[in-house]
């Protein structure tokens, strides 16, 4: 094989692939919206998605991660739709000018899961916050996702409520896994933890072993989404009339309806609670 | 269970599959281009700093991707100095992270491959009157199968690295989610199995593309000996 050959064997064997693919869509029409782990590994995107792009034609992109750095990455720009679940960081950031308008979308819950064995006792229990200082007390183990997301903040707030100093139990009986809710239910299982999840999660999660929810049913338990656009003044690049338009789709009856219509195992995930003029 | 995930592989898996071969293959491509000449004048160069330079690149073949990967975000956000490119977000943003990440790997390896052929071949290059510099492209082509192994462990930490595409591609469905995304995404949702059949096809792309380079590296071999 001479020099030319080897060369055009290699290049083509190396670049082939690259160029034989259809390049990405990039002139399509589309938004990208910046979401958290939990809209997106509850699967509510996947049934709620396509519905939306039938009907206008925009594909939405969705970069799943926790509320903290949703934010962030929304504050920087870089995405045209905010949909989080951390109320107090949301309105933050609408009055800091990083995005327009905030509304309601749906709601869900909040649980505690902990293994059968049941070390703190809590199990059954409606009182999230008495649960959570007889955690504490008992020294059980408990997996928090220390990752700033709208899960943590929440997990934050009830341990104030229930006058527990974690930071000083971090590392000893309070393990910060500093991940998403799917990898903090990996872990806190696989140690035998319990574990502050949204509902959505916990029901659609694979790999819950012998599991059940501990702590239900309490109103401070209680996880609202909001939408948002981000501000298209602070960056010229949003897409404001195609992000709008998802935004007012989400909290319109269509929308609203299709979120009340996704269910796993006959139970429904999210409960829809905009209060936008419904048509 | 796996097994059965693997042999029922559909469309949307194959885009996946193909996305990754797209972006690692383009990554190591763009890589090469840029390290094996700068690895073979990094080899027969005579410049002060050298030795530094040189523990430097070898350095940076540890290069964290979760770190290239935020670095590489920064840049390309919309509030970053590149973002009116509007390259985040899209395979090209996880394309020139893994350039980044796989180019050391490449420069070093090539520098020292081209080192050694330097050292042996110096003295007769020199008597032909060809320059230092100008000895590279000779080297080069006379290292090419030694090469191979530089080109496949870049292309190895390409492909198997999720670190840094996650963070610039942000794993979206049918834009920028590639193999080890999907592995990530489907832990966290506890489909273990699913994951580990993923992992398991992950394996079997790599040796497929070691087995395709490994069979030119020894066609050409032999062709330099015959």
């Amino acid at each position: 094989m001479n020099k030319r050959t080897f060369l055009i064997r290699a290049a083509a064997l190396l670049v082939g692939i690259g160029i034989g693919l259809p390049a990405t869509s990039a002139e399509d029409r589309f938004i990208v919206v910046q979401s958290t782990t939990s809209t997106q590994n509850s699967g509510l995107f996947d049934v709620l998605l396509p519905e939306f792009t039938r009907k206008t034609g925009i594909e939405v992109r969705v970069v799943a991660v926790g509320t903290g750095q949703a934010i962030k990455n929304a504050q920087n720009g870089d995405g045209d739709v905010l949909l989080v679940h951390a109320k107090a960081a949301e309105e933050k950031f609408i009055a800091d000018g990083g995005g327009v308008e905030r509304f309601d979308v749906m709601y869900n819950d909040f649980v505690v899961v902990g293994p059968p064995a049941d070390p703190a006792g809590v199990s059954g229990s409606k009182d999230v916050v008495a649960s959570l200082a007889k955690i504490a007390e008992s020294k059980a183990p408990f997996a928090s996702r220390g990752d700033d997301s709208g899960t943590h903040k929440a997990e934050l707030k009830l341990w104030r409520a229930a006058g527990v100093d974690v930071a000083a139990a971090s590392g000893d009986w309070y393990r910060e896994t500093g991940s998403g809710m799917g990898a903090t239910l990996n872990t806190g299982t696989g140690m035998g933890a319990y574990i502050l999840t949204d509902r959505a999660t916990w029901i659609s999660f694979g790999n819950k072993g012998d599991y059940e929810i501990s702590v239900e049913g309490d109103k401070q338990l209680f996880n609202q989404y909001g939408v948002m656009l981000v501000n298209p003044e602070k960056h010229p690049n949003v897409k404001a009339e195609d992000g709008q338009a998802f935004i007012d789709w989400l909290t319109g009856k269509e929308g609203q309806d299709a979120i009340a219509a996704y269910k796993i195992d006959g139970q429904q995930l999210f409960f829809p609670n905009s209060t936008r003029p419904q048509s | 269970m796996a097994t059965g995930l693997i042999l029922s592989g559909n469309a949307e898996l194959w885009t996946i599959v193909l996305l990754s071969l797209q972006v690692s293959l383009t990554a190591v491509v763009f890589a090469a281009l840029i390290g094996m000449p700068a690895g073979a004048a990094l080899a027969v160069g005579r410049f002060p700093g050298k030795r530094a330079l040189v523990v430097l690149i070898n350095a940076l073949m540890g290069l964290p991707p979760v770190v290239v990967g935020l670095t590489v975000y920064l840049l390309l956000s919309n509030s970053g100095p590149l973002g009116v490119l509007q390259l985040l977000y899209t395979p090209t943003a996880m394309i020139i992270a893994q350039v980044v990440l796989v180019t050391p790997i490449i420069a070093a390896l090539t520098r020292q491959v081209i080192e050694d052929l330097d050292a042996e071949y110096s003295e007769q290059l020199r008597s032909f009157g060809v320059s230092r510099l100008a000895s590279v492209p000779t080297l080069l082509w006379d290292g090419r199968t030694s090469l191979l192994t530089a080109l496949l462990a870049g292309f190895g930490r390409a492909i198997a690295e999720v670190g840094a595409v996650i963070i610039v591609g942000g794993n979206i469905n049918h834009v920028t989610r590639v193999m080890t995304t999907t592995i990530a995404l489907e832990t966290s949702k506890g489909n273990l199995a699913l994951a580990l059949a993923l992992g398991a096809i992950l394996i079997l792309i790599a040796i497929a593309v070691n087995g395709a380079l490994g069979l030119i590296g020894t066609a050409s071999g032999r062709a330099a000996h015959a």
